[in-house]
C-alpha cells in the first residue's frame, strides 16, 4: 500500500487513537503512518454489531414470552456464549443450559444467582427482576 | 507499605500489533535500541495463516493471520540470547502482589489481558478477546500506569480494573500472565543476523510445511473453498457476517494492514540491510503485493456485507482471489527457502 493511498475514514477508534499502518513511501521504502480508519472494516464492525443487537433483542423477546430466563438474555447482552459463561461462573455448560429455562431459573438459590450477577456485572435484584 | 512509583525512563512505543509493541518497548528499555516492530515480528516468525475447521468465534470463522499469542515475544528474545521470565497465577491477589513487586524494582512488565472489560477501549471494540498485551510501567495514586502499544499515548487503569482484565475467562484466559526479559546482554550484529535467519526459516516452515490443509498457505485455500459454499450454505446475511469477520481479522487495528503482510514486507526490507542481501528486497515486494491483494479482496468482501454483491459469481471471484494470494505467498516463501540464508 502506498502512503498516499492510506485511508483516513473516521470510525469507532475516533477519540481513542489513530492506528499504525505499514506503507510504502515515495522512495519505495516501508515506513509507518497513522490512519484514522477504513470504511471497509468499519462496515464489517458495524455489521457485526447489528447482528449482536438482533441476538440481544431476540433474547429479550424470549424472556417476555416466557421461553428463556434472564440468564440467557444477559449472556447475549454481554456477548458471551455458554463455554465463556461457564468459565466466569464455574457452572458446567450442562447446568448453564438448564438455567436458561425459566422454570429452573426460578428455583435457583441466591448464591448461584449471585455468581451469574457477578459475571454479568449487574446486581442480584437486576437479574432476578428482569422481565424483558 | 506503598508501592507508588513510576519507572521514569520508560518510553512508550506505538506499534501496529500489541505483542510486537510490548516486545520492542521492553527490549529497548533494556538497552537494545536497535529493536523495531518489523524486526520483532520477523525474528518471532509472526506471519501465519490458519482457519480452524468447524470452530466459530464470535459467530464467525476462526481465522488468524499471525502466529500463536505469546510466541513472538518468546522467540524474539530467545533468538538474541535474552532470557524470558513468564508467570501465571492462581489468584488475582498473588498476581497483583507480584506485579507490585516488579514495579517497586523498577521493572516494566508485559501483561496479557482480556479486551471485554478494558474500560479505556471504545465499546465497539470490546469483544471477548483475551490475547491483548500491554505494559505496566508504574503505579500512582492507586492506578496502574499503562503503555498499550496500539495507542498513541499512555493510559491507566484502577487496581480493580487491571485485576479484572488480567483474570478474564474463556479462550486464551490470561490467568494473570506476566512476562518480561531478563539478563539482557549486549547483542552483536552477528547475533541479530542469526536471529533474522532463524526467524525466516521458521516462518518458511510454518507457512509451507505444517501438515494438514488448514494452516499456512494451504489454509488460505481451505478458506477459499469454504467461501465458495457460504452463499448456499449460510445464506447471504450470515455469509456477509463471516466475510466481515475475515476482513476484521485482516485489517483491524493491530495488523498494520493487509493481514500483517505489509509488516512482513517491512521486516524483509530491514533484513536485507542487516544481511546485505538485496534478494530480500525483491521478496519483500511480493509480500507488499500479497498485502495489496488481501486489501482488494476486503473491498470485494465488503460488497457482499453491504448488500451490493449478491450473486454466487462474486463469492467465486473472492475465492479465486484467495487462491491467487496463496500462489503469491507460496512462491515468496519458496524463494525465501531457496536463498539458503546463513549458509
Amino acid at each position: 500500500m502506498k502512503k498516499e493511498d492510506l485511508p483516513q475514514d473516521p470510525g469507532a477508534l475516533a477519540n481513542f487513537t489513530r492506528e499504525v499502518c505499514y506503507v510504502k513511501n515515495q522512495d519505495g521504502k516501508y515506513e509507518t503512518a497513522l490512519s484514522e480508519g477504513w470504511d471497509v472494516k468499519k462496515e464489517a464492525l458495524d455489521n457485526a454489531w447489528v447482528d449482536v443487537n438482533e441476538r440481544i433483542e431476540e433474547a429479550r423477546q424470549g424472556v417476555i414470552n416466557g421461553e428463556k430466563s434472564p440468564v440467557y438474555y444477559f449472556m447475549e447482552l454481554r456477548l458471551m456464549d455458554i463455554p465463556l459463561l461457564s468459565g466466569y461462573t464455574g457452572f458446567l455448560s450442562f447446568f448453564v443450559k438448564r438455567h436458561f429455562k425459566p422454570s429452573v431459573f426460578k428455583g435457583l438459590s441466591d448464591t448461584k444467582l449471585k455468581k451469574y450477577a457477578d459475571a454479568f456485572d449487574i446486581t442480584l435484584d437486576e437479574l432476578k427482576n428482569f422481565k424483558g | 507499605m506503598s508501592y507508588d512509583s513510576q519507572i521514569e525512563e520508560f518510553q512508550h512505543v506505538q506499534t501496529a500489533h500489541c505483542e510486537n509493541g510490548v516486545t520492542t518497548a521492553l527490549l529497548r528499555h533494556n538497552g537494545l535500541d536497535f529493536m523495531t516492530e518489523p524486526l520483532a515480528f520477523g525474528m518471532g516468525s509472526g506471519l501465519f495463516y490458519i482457519q480452524i475447521p468447524f470452530l466459530t468465534v464470535n459467530n464467525g470463522p476462526a481465522i488468524s493471520f499471525r502466529t500463536m499469542p505469546g510466541a513472538i515475544f518468546k522467540r524474539t528474545c530467545k533468538s538474541i540470547g535474552v532470557d524470558v521470565k513468564s508467570k501465571r497465577f492462581g489468584s488475582p491477589e498473588s498476581a497483583e502482589e507480584f506485579l507490585n513487586k516488579k514495579i517497586s524494582e523498577h521493572v516494566p512488565v508485559g501483561c496479557q489481558v482480556g479486551v471485554f472489560h478494558l474500560t479505556y477501549f471504545p465499546k465497539e471494540y470490546r469483544f471477548h478477546f483475551n490475547a491483548h498485551n500491554i505494559i505496566v510501567y508504574g503505579k500512582e495514586e492507586g492506578r496502574y500506569l499503562l503503555s498499550d502499544p496500539t495507542m498513541e499515548d499512555v493510559t491507566s487503569l484502577s487496581v480493580e480494573e487491571l485485576n479484572k482484565v488480567r483474570f478474564a475467562k474463556g479462550t486464551f484466559a490470561p490467568k494473570g500472565h506476566i512476562y518480561y526479559p531478563e539478563n539482557v546482554g549486549t547483542v552483536s550484529d552477528e547475533m541479530i543476523r542469526k536471529g533474522i535467519v532463524k526467524g525466516i526459516r521458521r516462518n518458511v516452515r510454518d507457512m509451507l510445511h505444517i501438515p494438514g490443509s488448514f494452516a499456512g498457505v494451504d489454509g488460505i485455500r481451505y478458506t477459499s473453498n469454504n467461501i465458495r459454499k457460504w452463499r448456499d450454505k449460510l445464506g447471504l446475511k450470515k455469509a456477509g457476517l463471516f466475510l466481515g469477520q475475515i476482513v476484521r481479522m485482516q485489517e483491524e487495528i493491530g495488523t498494520g494492514g493487509g493481514g500483517f503482510r505489509f509488516l512482513y514486507g517491512a521486516f524483509l526490507e530491514e533484513a536485507a540491510a542487516y544481511l546485505q542481501d538485496d534478494r530480500l528486497i525483491g521478496i519483500s515486494e511480493e509480500f507488499t503485493k500479497s498485502g495489496d491483494m488481501w486489501r482488494a479482496g476486503a473491498i470485494q468482501m465488503a460488497g457482499v456485507y453491504k448488500g451490493r454483491l449478491t450473486e454466487q459469481k462474486s463469492f467465486d471471484e473472492i475465492a479465486d482471489r484467495l487462491l491467487e494470494i496463496r500462489s503469491v505467498e507460496k512462491e515468496a516463501f519458496q524463494k525465501l527457502s531457496k536463498l539458503n540464508l546463513g549458509k
